[in-house]
């Protein structure tokens, strides 16, 4: 946290006017979402499937290392198409406005154990509306870290980076945990709460179906290559979760990215939300085969911005946002993937020991905070 | 099991899309322009397509500009075409988004999703003695399904069109009356005036003793319902209307689509259905005129209007809607 507001400079006026630039760049790729946008998803859709297919066909022969190798990569790599640039943005919405069924927010389940009506409740209702609020936004260290000074300290942030790798790892239990609150929900009584019970319940048969999958049938098919087989499809499941605990990590834990005090967002305007998401998040450059690769969440402040634009349409979108923060003269964090990731890690290490309390006169303080 | 999250047929229809079991779809294979503003459209149905009767339509689910829009059309093929394919014929009408994209962008290759067909605007398995056709504009369509499926002995039309040059098959219909399959009467409107229906008297004198069939616009058919009825011969009419007639609105409302979780204010002359889809809810739709009953959704709570008659149903446990043709009349629930 800064102790200096980056945003002081903006009068409310200005802010608004920020606000109606940002809708107006949003009106005009809803205007002109058309055929075009709808034939890349479905090529993306079929392109995976196809891909997945494949590998798993390779992979039947896995015995054979060139073929481990290739249908680990192929599997891998559909994975993560699977969960970044279909099932993220699928379960944003990004695709209803096509009013195709099977490519619907309410109707769409993805290659992750927790479930997809779950996971969009934590991810866009609470993430998104209080994107890096401390206390409200749970995407802030996902409550196992401290990744802002002015988080509070406890000897168990020793060991946040050990954490924040094991994590990566298992990244998707990780999310279903914190998508069920586990945390929370497993205090006393609340265990007991049958809504709770109802949703782990949901969360233990996709794990079930999940793991039958990976990780007993498709090796029983290969037959005698069950052994590699299964090295391959648990890889390929490590490979995508490192890989989006990463890109996911970039998006807001980045030296630069601001965070909030629950008592700013208070009566927040349209053009204050705003400000919030552009401040709080940070993207990642690259080629398009990178951005493709991350679901476009390398375009994290675009997509923090406008959640439920097609994602194909961020990197247009990119050009006229980063425009406005210059007019505005506010700081568009980005950078290389290794450098984010580095800057992120960094952070992880540095709060896994106490600070001291920023110095800020605390009147002063309270009438400066817009983002603090 | 193995292809969890997905099912099978997710990956069966990329290379399959019309094979049997699956979901219902069929592949445009031809575009034939009839007049400047119709066009028949061939469509090869999925292995699922259980066939039609003449005089039927079919709801079929069109992506325009990447939205997917479902309309209904009457089906204009014989029931017995050897090569299995289903035709049917579309009028642009003014700002229709389905209709333009059909009869003047839709290519052949594409895949539009489709219903089994459906309408009760069929002919009786007792073959009457006498037939009358009522027609105008594209309100031939469904006629012309019969007219292709079944010869009767005895078979007057009557069709309202603007010019010559805008009656949908008229070459067809003019080989049938030179083949005296049938006698045709031609209104043409910009020169002769819409159709006075006491002019039947005189055009087919017989006519009340005719089984007639009438499809067209509003006024035509509630015209027509009228002189049969001041006859006392209404059972001998059969009609299809391909618009709502909607003339009732009142008050909105909050409206709630429940399993979305999602809330908007309604006024109470839009349909729920326009409702839904504005606000970004997957609302099943079809004809959006109040026939096909391809909309209908649980109304969980509060009332809502139909439009078409201004009745107000209220929620109770089973009660269904036809979000088509209903509107907000104060807070109600929808569950979608």
């Amino acid at each position: 946290m800064t102790a200096i507001d980056p945003t002081a400079h903006l009068t409310a006026e200005q802010i608004e006017e920020l606000g109606r630039e940002l809708d107006a760049i949003r009106n005009e790729v809803i205007a002109s979402r058309g055929e075009k946008d709808a034939a890349y998803i479905r090529r993306v859709i079929s392109a995976q499937r196809k891909l997945e297919l494949v590998s798993r066909g390779v992979l039947l022969f896995s015995f054979f290392p060139p073929a481990w190798l290739l249908g680990t990569a192929g599997l891998s790599v559909a994975k993560i198409m699977d969960n970044m640039e279909i099932g993220h943005n699928v379960l944003h919405g990004q695709w209803d406005w096509m009013r195709d069924p099977k490519i619907h927010s309410t109707t769409w389940e993805w290659d992750h154990v927790s479930p997809s009506d779950q996971w969009r409740h934590s991810h866009n209702e609470l993430h998104h509306t209080y994107t890096n609020v401390i206390g409200k936004d749970n995407d802030l260290g996902y409550g196992i870290m401290r990744v802002d000074e002015d988080q509070k300290w406890h000897p168990l942030h020793l060991g946040q980076p050990l954490w924040n790798f094991i994590n990566a790892c298992f990244f998707e239990y990780g999310i279903a945990a914190y998508d069920l609150e586990l945390g929370r929900n497993l205090h006393k009584r609340r265990r007991k709460n049958p809504e709770f019970r109802a949703r782990a319940k949901a969360v233990g048969r996709k794990i079930r179906k999940q793991v039958l999958k990976d990780y007993v049938i498709h090796p029983l098919l290969s037959g005698p290559s069950f052994l590699t087989t299964l090295a391959a499809t648990f890889t390929a499941n490590l490979v995508r979760n490192v890989w989006s605990h990463s890109v996911i990590m970039c998006g807001h834990f980045p030296e630069g990215v601001q965070v909030f005090e629950r008592r700013s967002i208070k009566g927040e305007t349209r053009g204050q939300w705003y400000l919030r998401q552009m401040m709080g998040s940070a993207n990642i450059s690259g080629s398009r085969a990178m951005h493709f690769m991350t679901g476009n969440l390398s375009h994290q402040i675009e997509h923090h911005l406008f959640p439920d634009l097609p994602s194909n349409r961020y990197a247009e979108v990119a050009v006229k946002v980063r425009a406005l923060f210059e007019k505005y003269e506010l700081e568009y964090v980005t950078g290389p993937l290794p450098k984010q990731v580095f800057s992120a890690w960094h952070k992880v290490f540095r709060l896994s020991l106490p600070n001291k309390k920023p110095k800020v006169d605390a009147p002063d303080r309270e009438q400066e905070l817009v983002a603090a | 099991m193995i292809t969890t999250p997905l099912l099978p047929s997710d990956y069966l229809d990329l290379v399959s899309p019309l094979r049997a079991g699956a979901d219902l779809r069929g592949r445009i294979e031809a575009v034939h322009p009839e007049t400047g503003d119709a066009a028949t459209i061939v469509i090869r149905p999925g292995r699922g397509w259980r066939g039609h009767t003449a005089g039927q339509y079919v709801r079929i689910g069109v992506d325009v500009d990447g939205r997917r829009l479902w309309r209904a059309y009457s089906i204009t093929s014989p029931t017995d075409r050897k090569d299995g394919r289903v035709t049917i014929t579309v009028k642009a009408i003014p700002d229709g988004k389905v209709s333009n994209h059909l009869v003047r962008r839709a290519k052949p290759g594409t895949l539009v999703q489709l219903d089994q067909p459906t309408g009760d605007f069929v002919l009786p398995e007792a073959k009457p003695a006498k037939v009358l056709y009522l027609t105008a504009g594209s309100g031939i369509t469904p006629v012309m399904g019969m007219l292709r499926d079944i010869e009767f002995d005895d078979v007057v039309m009557v069709h309202s069109a603007p010019q010559p040059q805008d009656v949908i098959f008229r070459n067809e219909l003019h080989d049938l009356v030179a083949e005296k399959k049938l006698r045709l009467t031609e209104v043409h409107t910009d020169t002769d005036g819409v159709l006075d229906i006491a002019r039947l008297d005189e055009l087919v004198p017989d006519w009340a003793e005719r089984e007639t069939w009438a499809c067209g616009p509003a006024g035509l058919l509630d015209a027509a319902e009228e002189f049969w009825s001041a006859h006392g011969v209404e059972e001998r009419l059969h009609t299809e209307r391909f618009r709502p007639g909607i003339v009732v609105a009142g008050d909105g409302g909050e409206v709630t689509f429940s399993a979305t979780r999602r809330t908007v204010d309604a006024d109470g002359a839009t349909p729920l259905l326009d409702v839904g889809e504005e606000a970004g809810v997957l609302m099943p739709s079809g004809c959006r005129m109040g026939i096909c009953f391809g909309c209908v959704t649980p109304l969980k709570a509060g009332a809502v209007r139909d439009l078409r008659t201004g009745e107000i149903t209220e929620a109770e446990p089973g009660v269904l809607i036809q979000t088509c043709v209903s509107a907000a009349a104060g807070p109600c629930d929808i569950e979608r």
